[in-house]
């Protein structure tokens, strides 16, 4: 017979055969009951943060930096409310992760009773799926379902909110050894005819790319896909979701194709004849103006969820499945394409003389001051491929995705679907749990980092040496950016007064201090290089560096929003040109033309 | 515009109704009609959505429910090899003077009173859209005091059932390792 214990205890063993070895969290009211015996679990790390949207970025960060499914736990009512920023962003970016709330006493459900808020409800639209459990027996099957679906498929949120008197009654505990979901069935195999269609398509293209998203880091498919590349010398472009899944490094990475993307990535999509998409999804941020991308190009869609492909660019040939297997076979159906296939040569070549004509780039500051680009270039020389860099959302994500090089899956994390500001300390916080042994760096804005600077306390109580870099230009920058290009310069309300001339409010090394982390100011270029080798060399305490930067710095390339990407400009009223008749009337100049650029 | 009929079988779970209804609120869909009830199938409930959309969105509405974990099955079901049928009911104004008409009309679209009052008759009557309509139109002329209609529900035609489905378990997480 079965032992008996409570739901609480059954909910805390259910969590340990899942395999959970950290939750993020607070407790209150309702969840109570559950913290009682997480106290004594001896496989489980409760992290006690300061406020639940850092719980639930944090269990995104450790997913990401994992692989496997973060964890977050809080109360009902504020504490689940809380949460729905980090659900609302996993669920866009596909990240793994399992949210345990509490709820108010089955009998009082639909009272409003004090702390109640119909979570399952308001989460609906946001989460992969969702549980609201009154029977403590259902327990333990509702977590191993949580966990199968927050993982498997396209990875997703996965809500589990629990009635305190389930919490609180005597159940028996049984794990299950098998989920029975009758209606979730995702596909990972997929269709070989499909597979060979689009091989056939790549065989015959002239001008083909490998539009590469976050779907091929999430399958672990990097390597497959730079064999793919280099087998078929198609050149790659990896979206902000994909920084890492193919090496920066590499000759055939055109780099960030979208609104801020590199000229040589939007130019190829443009200008391809096949778009062979792998675990991308056709955001707008990617295509601009819907009807003018990539006007001349087939597509072969390859992805885990059947409802990406055709949604919002009509596939071709439409590959539903994991990434890795997809490619996996892709190597494979190539061997059979004729040997007289077309070359693609003169394309990439094309291509790479592009990239090598309209590198990314930035200008240094007349008066001497910082460019932020070329400290986040900076700091990713200095800290390397190998460890781990986190953003929040604004122009210093575009310029930490941009200016530092990502050379393997897994070190770039951010908020792409969702742009949300604050994600990076949380998230930072959570990926360095997950991966201890890598340097984990947070690039945020002073935007940004104010609005959740307070899981500092949590690194530095719970030893959680991350590094901050805070790209300080004391404005909402982005959105200033937009204010200087679309609203003749009327800067509403994006002045955050953290730097300048006046008053610094909040002082950041301060307020780094004050949080038991070690502040840094850097506003020299001379400090530069000293400053971050500093951080580099402390690792029993967190590490804030206030770089004050040019404040009127924009992120180049960019494309408006709601224009074609062939309107994509360099700088403020400057396009690039582009040699299109080398490429379209006679190829067998191109070589030529190409060699002249790169030389 | 073109209208569809879906048939949708779902788990009887809490919340399901609200997955579906939520989801198409989301997503911009316009529902027409929608009609819940038990199937042959223990705890597993059909309902039947119409839809008004173009081609492609409809392949739209069909991959984003099949999301839904909740969500069985979907079949397309076209009038052509579909009974399709709405339930009306509609309290007519009808005194001594106009009983009689009204009762023709009643007889002419096979249609039944279940209530008659000294001043109003209640009548039932199934049909495909069309033919209701048609009623209403004759109806319509004697006053129509309140009508209650029910969604559209379908039946594809011949001896097959869209209920027809494999229950496939997979093994429970162990190890949340990816």
């Amino acid at each position: 017979m079965s032992e008996q214990m409570t739901g609480a205890q059954s909910l805390v063993k259910a969590l340990e055969h899942a395999g959970v070895d950290t939750v993020f969290g607070i407790p209150g009211g309702c969840i109570l009951p559950a913290y009682d015996p997480l106290l004594d679990s001896e496989q489980i790390r409760h992290i006690l943060v300061r406020h639940e949207q850092g719980a639930g970025h944090a269990a995104q960060g450790y997913a990401q930096a994992t692989g496997r499914v973060g964890v977050c736990m809080a109360t009902s009512g504020p504490g689940a409310t809380n949460l729905v920023t980090p659900l609302a962003d996993a669920n866009m970016d596909s990240v793994p992760i399992v949210a345990i709330t509490g709820q108010v006493s089955s009998a009082a459900i639909g009272t409003d009773a004090f702390q109640e808020a119909d979570i399952r409800g308001i989460t609906m639209p946001i989460c992969k799926h969702s549980y609201l459990v009154t029977n403590p027996d259902d327990i333990p099957r509702v977590i191993a379902e949580a966990f199968h679906l927050s993982l498997t498929g396209r990875p997703g949120p996965v809500l589990v909110d629990i009635a305190k008197d389930a919490l609180q009654a005597t159940t028996t505990f049984e794990y299950p050894t098998e989920v029975s979901l009758p209606g979730y069935h995702p596909t990972t195999r997929p269709h070989g005819k499909q597979v060979r269609e689009a091989a056939r398509l790549i065989a015959q293209a002239e001008r083909p790319v490998l539009y590469v998203g976050g779907g091929v880091i999430k399958a672990h498919a990097s390597a497959e896909l730079k064999v793919l590349a280099e087998l078929t010398q198609i050149p790659v472009v990896t979206t902000l979701m994909a920084r890492g899944a193919f090496p920066d490094s590499h000759p055939l990475h055109l780099g960030m194709p979208g609104m801020h993307g590199t000229v040589a990535a939007v130019g190829a999509l443009q200008r391809s004849d096949l778009i062979v998409s792998l675990g991308a999804r056709f955001d707008d941020r990617v295509t601009g103006k819907l009807d003018s991308f990539a006007p001349g190009a087939k597509i072969v869609h390859a992805d885990i969820d059947p409802a990406e492909i055709s949604k919002n660019r009509v596939a071709d040939v439409p590959i539903v499945g994991d990434c890795r297997e997809v490619i996996a076979d892709l190597v494979v159906a190539l061997q059979d394409e004729p040997a007289d296939a077309v070359d693609h040569a003169p394309w990439t070549a094309h291509m790479k003389g592009v990239a090598a004509r309209y590198p990314l780039g930035f200008e240094e500051p007349a008066d001497g001051g910082l460019a932020p680009q070329h400290v986040i270039r900076r700091l990713g020389e200095i800290a390397g491929p190998e460890a781990i860099y986190v953003a929040g959302v604004g122009q210093h994500q575009m310029w930490a995705a941009h200016f530092v090089t990502y050379e393997r899956p897994g070190s770039w994390i951010n908020s792409g679907g969702l742009g949300t500001m604050g994600y990076a300390v949380p998230a930072a916080m959570g990926a360095k749990v997950g991966d201890p042994s890598r340097t984990v760096w947070a690039i945020d804005g002073d935007g940004c980092f104010q609005m959740t600077n307070q899981e500092l306390a949590t690194c530095a109580l719970e030893g959680i040496p991350i590094k901050v870099a805070v790209i300080n230009n004391s404005s909402l920058g982005m959105v200033r950016q937009w204010q200087t290009l679309f609203y003749e310069g009327r800067y509403s309300n994006t002045d955050l007064h953290t730097a300048g001339q006046t008053r610094h409010i909040p002082d950041f090394v301060k307020l780094a201090d004050a949080y038991g982390c070690v502040g840094l100011r850097c506003e020299k270029y001379e400090d530069l290089d000293s400053v971050i080798e500093q951080a580099m060399a402390i690792d029993d305490a967190p590490v804030v560096i206030d770089f004050v930067v040019e404040r009127d710095a924009m992120v180049w390339p960019m494309v408006a929003a709601g224009m074609s990407n062939d309107d994509i400009k360099i700088a403020r009223d400057m396009a690039p040109t582009w040699d299109e008749d080398d490429l379209e009337n006679d190829p067998s100049q191109l070589a030529e033309t190409t060699e002249g650029v790169l030389s | 515009m073109s209208q569809h009929t879906l048939s949708v079988l779902v788990e009887d779970v809490p919340g399901a109704l609200a997955r579906v209804s939520s989801l198409f609120m989301r997503r911009g869909f316009n529902i027409d009609s929608l009609a819940v009830g038990p199937t042959e199938v223990p705890l597993v409930s059909r309902m039947t959505i119409v839809v008004s959309v173009e081609g492609l969105p409809l392949e739209q509405v069909t991959k984003q429910l099949n999301k839904l974990i909740n969500v069985l099955k979907i079949v397309e079901l076209d009038s052509g090899s579909a009974v399709e049928r709405e339930l009306l009911l509609v309290k007519v104004r009808a005194d001594a003077q106009t009983r009689g008409q009204v009762l023709e009309t009643v007889q002419l679209f096979r249609a039944k009173v279940v209530d008659v009052a000294t001043d109003a008759i209640t009548i039932e009557a199934t049909g495909d859209a069309g033919k209701l309509a048609a009623m209403m139109r004759v109806l319509e002329p004697f006053g129509i005091r309140e009508i209650a209609q029910s969604g559209r529900v379908a039946i594809g035609r011949g001896a097959r059932s869209i209920s027809d489905r494999t229950l496939r378990p997979v093994p429970a997480a162990t190890s949340h390792a990816g």
